[in-house]
């Protein structure tokens, strides 16, 4: 075969790289997903309900309540801002969603053409986990903030509506709001070091749900565990401060060592995932 | 221009690569060769720094890849045609890369169009078949324009109009003075499609040269006649040092003289011959020869 005459060929100069490209190319990369936008729809329509079918239920009851509960109306009705049944559904969903963002580009392969139109792997962690908390931090805003409207317009029927101004009422919609993106950066982290889909979901899934299950509060040392745990601290941040400590709690947390939990997982989560996906072989 | 200098993989006592050096160079479709398991994949993502070598170095265009902070415009790979998300559509999966690098999206539509998927863009990736996968592939590879291209085993599932636009496409490529490299474990594969060779087994280098030095490696041409009277015809090449194999009735297989010098002394000698043909060993046969001490996995060893 004879050798082709061969043209010096003059590259286009490359543009100076920006993280704002990285933060639209995951942008675009999230959204694209059909199975996604299905997920947030679908579940944010469930959760909504959720707390609906709940507040619906206190409605119902409310002309049997014995006059001592009716007195410790609107404050006892902070369950109804946001069920805990919810609550742990949202933990999962978005869990799962910033999961799927990195599985799905480990179980397929597609993570080596990333890494390679991407070789500032840093940077694309860095992006992705922006992006995902974005979006699901937008997801749990709506979910939190719909949730609240429409459980207290069914209460002010019965006159024990919480308005958003009651003390305390802020803070149990904003922590509910932001239980969605710790969530789902941790599984976003869990899924980069683990890339494997299935160990992912359940490694994820137990250590939000069910690690919370083995330590409660009335040891010093149990209560210490169980205060880093998102769930925990969530429903410090969602119980309203006025009606104090359910039984058993012996060793609360504080409101503050609560925001502090939920900050430190994605915080100390996606850098450890950035370190392990830097260093390792694809 | 790719570089790789001393190239050394190692996973715990098992070497992938070992010590390998080439150079593959601008102008010219680069064939990487070598039976499966000889590590191929292993070298083309320590090129793109997906792998770090054990030790060794791999550059492109002098530098390490990994050094650049966005690839695209530098490398463009195709390594595995399935590694794509079924359910974006070809579209939105080069978008977000393109984006990504900041390539302009008229260069999304160029690329959909070069490798013939514009129709089939807005369609979800899982329903393309292998061959329309790989396009979408190739089509990742051009995106950024580059000036060095690797293709992993681009051929896999392409129908034989597929395969011969690949190859006019990895022709053109080199012409416009890329640096292209193609991967394979079949010589078939790239008997059509590449004009140099890197062929590599148990991953060490076997050879590195033009496919021509690379063909008259094989075992040496032989030569077939078909004669009334083969035992004369042996009798007479055998006696001027050839080595004369019967292969079937009235025809010999002879090895050591060429077919001119056979006739001549058939000629000489009386004995009509009724064929005459110079069978060149095969692109095939050189690979195989070369490459049996090197193979990974055979059929029917005991292991």
């Amino acid at each position: 075969m004879t050798t082709p005459t061969t043209t010096v060929r003059a590259t286009a100069p490359e543009p100076r790289p920006q993280f704002r490209d990285l933060l639209a190319a995951e942008w675009v990369k999230l959204w694209s997903l059909r199975s996604i936008r299905w997920t947030f729809a679908l579940s944010a329509a469930a959760l909504i309900l959720f707390t609906t079918n709940g507040v619906l239920a206190d409605y119902r009851n409310w002309p049997s309540n014995s006059p001592q509960l009716r007195a410790s109306y609107p404050a006892a009705g902070y369950e109804d801002i946001f069920v805990p049944g919810a609550a742990m559904v949202l933990m999962l969903v978005t869990g799962s969603i910033g999961a799927i963002t990195v599985v799905g580009e480990y179980a397929s392969g597609l993570a080596r053409t990333t890494f390679t139109a991407v070789p500032a792997r840093g940077s694309l962690m860095a992006a992705k986990a922006l992006v995902v908390a974005a979006a699901t931090f937008a997801y749990g805003a709506l979910v939190a903030a719909a949730s609240f409207t429409v459980a207290q317009a069914v209460l002010s029927g019965r006159h024990i509506n919480l308005s958003i101004g009651h003390p305390g009422a802020l803070r149990a919609v904003l922590a509910s709001a932001l239980l969605a993106p710790v969530c789902a950066l941790i599984g976003m982290s869990i899924g980069a070091i683990l890339r494997h889909t299935a160990t992912t979901m359940v490694t994820t899934a137990a250590l939000l749900l069910l690690v919370p299950e083995f330590f409660d509060e009335r040891h010093h040392w149990t209560a210490a565990i169980a205060h880093t745990m998102p769930y925990l601290a969530w429903q410090r941040l969602w119980r309203l401060d006025e009606l104090g400590f359910p039984p058993g709690i012996h060793y609360p947390s504080t409101a503050t060592e609560a925001w502090i939990a939920l900050a430190a997982w994605p915080l100390v989560a996606v850098p450890v995932a950035t370190l392990v996906v830097r260093r390792r072989d694809m | 221009m790719i570089e790789v200098n001393e190239l050394t993989k190692r996973y715990g006592s098992t070497t992938a690569v070992n010590a390998l050096t080439f150079t593959v160079r601008p102008g010219h479709v680069t064939g990487f060769l070598g039976p499966n398991g000889a590590g191929k994949s292993t070298t083309l993502r320590m090129i793109l720094g997906l792998n770090r070598p054990t030790s060794g170095t791999a550059t492109v265009s002098g530098r390490q890849f990994r050094d650049h902070p966005r690839g695209l415009r530098h490398v463009g790979a195709l390594l595995d045609a399935t590694a794509v998300h079924g359910g974006r559509s070809a579209y939105a999966h080069l978008w977000a890369l393109a984006r990504s690098n900041r390539i302009p999206r008229h260069q999304v539509d160029e690329v959909l169009q070069e490798v013939g998927l514009a129709n089939a863009a807005r369609r979800r990736i899982g329903g393309y078949s292998l061959g329309m996968k790989q396009r979408l592939g190739i089509a990742t590879a051009l995106l950024g324009d580059p000036p060095v291209l690797l293709f992993d085993e681009p051929l896999n599932g392409l129908d034989p109009e597929g395969v011969l636009w690949v190859r006019g496409l990895f022709r053109r490529l080199a012409a416009e003075g890329r640096t292209v490299l193609v991967s394979s474990h079949l010589m078939s594969e790239m008997e059509n499609t590449a004009d140099q060779l890197i062929v590599i087994g148990r991953g060490e280098l076997i050879a590195a040269e033009s496919l021509t030095e690379f063909a008259a490696r094989g075992t040496g041409a032989s030569v077939t006649v078909r004669t009334h009277e083969p035992d004369a015809l042996a009798a007479l090449v055998t006696a001027h040092d050839a080595l004369v194999r019967p292969d079937g009735e009235g025809t010999l297989n002879v090895a050591g003289l060429n077919a001119a010098r056979i006739g001549e002394l058939a000629f000489q000698h009386g004995i009509p011959l009724s064929e005459l043909t110079t069978r060149s060993a095969s692109l095939e046969q050189a690979f195989m020869d070369l490459t049996a001490d090197h193979v990974e996995y055979r059929a029917g060893e005991s292991r």
